[in-house]
């Protein structure tokens, strides 16, 4: 079912350096129901993460996406794979939206061979390069020039693509950020900023953090457009809008006003510097998942129970690929050695007693 | 031919040889280099190739990283290496563990370069050496050239090569010339990453070095040969991977061992080598191994304590004597 429907997003964008997009977005029953099913596994796939994690199968750090599922969701129905994401530690659900299968996505959690980085990488390092996912990287903020160099790959390649760089409300205040999009500005780079605006970095609230927390203006004479992030069809648009701004003109930065349900990570209750009226404010009055049910019911395109029955095959596909994950092997210690180097030219290397543990590496 | 032409000559032959290498930095193209490395290459290559950027080393460096991650050979030249501090995150961080992290997705294909080192009368910022700062990471393979032939042999290698190189020149040296074979001169040179180079042989001890600290080594061996000592000098070229099968080879030719380095001595290179030998090759020491290494004070502006600070032919004699138990002169001993 392809019949077009328009939707006016919840509320109008507010643009910065630049003339807002239309409010009015076209979907269609099909994009609906497959936004649905993406952002319902996305919320799943991170509850289920949560309880692996309390279950102590999950190490070190784990920083969930629950609450902002639209950004990621709708990002992709505005680009294509030749298009590229990279963004920080918060990166399961992102890899997930470039084609990522909830298999690689466990058995990367439990530091599996499965995993998409063979369990080398961890939580905050996936990567799908074969469908420009280029990570997944861990020190806040430095996946902007990243993504800005990214860009500059494409433009000198010609390739008519590209590149969206995500970062929190706490990266936005770095000065790598301000480098990176200056150069940018004076080299055309097709980049978009993308500010995911949870309105905390860890704990500290974006008004304790940033003289003005209105992020899409930050770039001063680099256009920016605010747009409220829980709304899976203002993302496509204005994400759409990005990309032929991006083109043609160079950066954009996007401001999407979203929220986490979880703490910072799990080591994080999240409900020491924000109350939990707020919390359960933001469930009951703009949660993404939410929005897109009502739409999909309030068109007719699938009852309640339709809904219900899909989220428990949602359910049934996490728990089973979380059991498959299970089952995938801890890496060889073979692997302790490889991907050192693209090019290891044979040299010696050690473990931490070098006359017991040494491997040439490949 | 001087290091400054090996090294323009190399940039120009391997962006002639793939467009997928380009240069970018502070003054690369207008100025054409703040020491005339890339004089040339903008006339030649334009300014799609040749980028020069604003004075923001986190975010250039950043994009470089970002556009090899992408499939592209940049080539990022620091102004000097004190600068580098302000990217070292993207050296590190974003270049250095990319591979690995992703298990072989996302290879690094960059090379970061520029003068390292102490310069002359330019303060504690401008003088430092980065090589074991650098060396100490996994992931990174670390480059010191000393002649024009290396120059020209081991920047080529960097650019074709998959990883991440960080390139280590020396601002005084730029200006130096040196006889290079014919072979060197040919566009398909190229010398092995991993592989130091037996500058001069010798039977009684070995002296290591990289970048400048070679010619010293070489004129410090001259003076020992005057003095019936014949001393081995290595000349490191690849810091990592570090070659200890040659040192250690040396070393156990000639049983002494005399390392030399511009930088700091603690946690330096010499200390690596020194435990290097130690762990293969401690029964063949007849003394102790000498560190030569740069005073352990921030650099001084003062021309009298720079030269205290910085190691000298006569310190790599000295020491080279006291290993070969000679350190009383041979005339006063008589």
């Amino acid at each position: 079912d392809s019949r077009t429907i328009t939707i006016e997003t919840s509320v109008p964008f507010t643009a910065h350096q630049c003339d807002a997009p239309s409010r009015s977005v076209d979907t269609n029953p099909k994009e609906l129901l497959t936004f649905f099913r993406d952002m319902a596994t996305m919320r799943r796939m991170e509850i289920a993460a949560d309880s692996l994690y309390k279950a102590k199968l999950i190490r070190g750090f784990c920083h969930l996406y629950d609450g902002q599922e639209a950004v990621a969701v709708g990002m992709e129905a505005a680009i294509t794979k030749k298009d590229s994401i990279i963004t920080a530690y918060r990166d399961h659900c992102t890899f997930l939206g470039r084609g990522g299968t909830l298999l690689e996505i466990f058995s990367e959690l439990m530091g599996r061979q499965g995993g998409c980085s063979k369990g080398k990488g961890g939580s905050m390092h996936f990567y799908k390069k074969e469908s420009g996912f280029y990570g997944g990287h861990g020190i806040v903020g430095a996946q902007v020039p990243l993504g800005c160099g990214l860009a500059f790959g494409q433009k000198y390649s010609k390739d008519g693509t590209v590149s969206f760089a995500l970062y929190g409300d706490g990266a936005a205040n770095q000065g790598q950020l301000f480098e990176a999009l200056n150069i940018s500005a004076l080299w055309d780079l097709p980049v978009i900023l993308v500010c995911e605006n949870n309105h905390y970095g860890m704990g500290t609230a974006e008004w304790r953090a940033a003289k003005s927390p209105a992020y899409y203006k930050r770039g001063d004479y680099v256009p920016g457009l605010k747009v409220d992030g829980m709304d899976v069809l203002a993302v496509k648009q204005a994400c759409k809008f990005a990309k032929e701004h991006a083109l043609k003109n160079g950066p954009i930065i996007l401001e999407m006003d979203t929220y986490r349900y979880h703490g910072h990570s799990m080591s994080d209750p999240g409900s020491t510097y924000r109350t939990r009226d707020e919390i359960s404010g933001v469930r009951q009055e703009r949660d993404p998942v939410e929005r897109v049910r009502k739409l999909v019911l309030s068109h007719d395109l699938a009852t309640e129970k339709e809904l219900k029955d899909q989220e428990k095959e949602i359910r049934k596909q996490v728990d089973e690929a979380i059991a498959q994950a299970k089952e995938s092997p801890m890496p060889e210690p073979s692997e302790l050695f490889s991907n050192v180097y693209a090019k290891g030219l044979g040299v010696e290397a050690f473990g931490p007693d070098r006359k017991e543990v040494r491997a040439v590496l490949p | 031919m001087t290091v400054r032409d090996a090294l323009n000559s190399a940039l120009d032959e391997e962006m002639s040889a793939d467009p997928k290498v380009f240069l970018m930095g502070e003054e690369v193209g207008e100025y054409q280099g703040a020491y005339k490395i890339s004089k040339g290459l903008l006339e030649k290559y334009g300014p799609e190739r040749v980028l020069d950027t604003p004075i923001t080393e986190a975010g250039f460096t950043g994009i470089g990283v970002g556009a090899a991650y992408y499939g592209l050979r940049p080539i990022v030249e620091f102004m000097t290496f004190n600068f580098s501090m302000q990217a070292i995150d993207h050296i590190i961080n974003s270049a250095a563990k990319s591979n690995y992290m992703s298990a072989g997705q996302i290879s690094v294909p960059i090379v970061f370069r520029g003068p390292n080192g102490a310069a002359a009368g330019v303060g504690a910022q401008h003088s430092q050496c980065y090589a074991a700062w650098y060396a100490t990471c996994p992931g990174l393979k670390v480059l010191c050239p000393y002649s024009s032939e290396d120059a020209r042999g081991l920047l080529k290698a960097a650019i074709r090569d998959p990883d991440p190189v960080v390139f280590l020149e020396n601002e005084l040296l730029y200006g130096e010339s040196f006889p290079v074979s014919a072979e060197s001169l040919d566009s398909s040179f190229c010398l092995p990453i991993g592989k130091a180079k037996i500058e001069r042989e010798g039977k009684d001890v070995t002296i290591t070095a990289f970048s400048k600290m070679v010619g010293y080594a070489l004129k410090a061996a001259e003076i020992l040969a005057k003095e019936g000592i014949s001393a081995e000098v290595i000349n490191l070229r690849s810091i990592r991977p570090l070659d200890r099968s040659t040192i250690n080879a040396s070393v156990r030719k000639t049983n002494r061992l005399i390392t030399v380095e511009e930088g700091f001595p603690q946690h330096g290179v010499g200390a690596e080598i020194c435990t290097s030998v130690i762990e293969e090759s401690f029964g063949y020491l007849d003394a102790p191994v000498e560190r030569i290494a740069g005073a352990d004070v921030p650099m001084p502006y003062a021309a009298n304590l720079e030269r205290m600070a910085v190691p000298q032919v006569e310190d790599i004699v000295r020491a080279a004597k006291r290993a070969c138990y000679r350190s009383v002169p041979l005339a006063a001993a008589a």
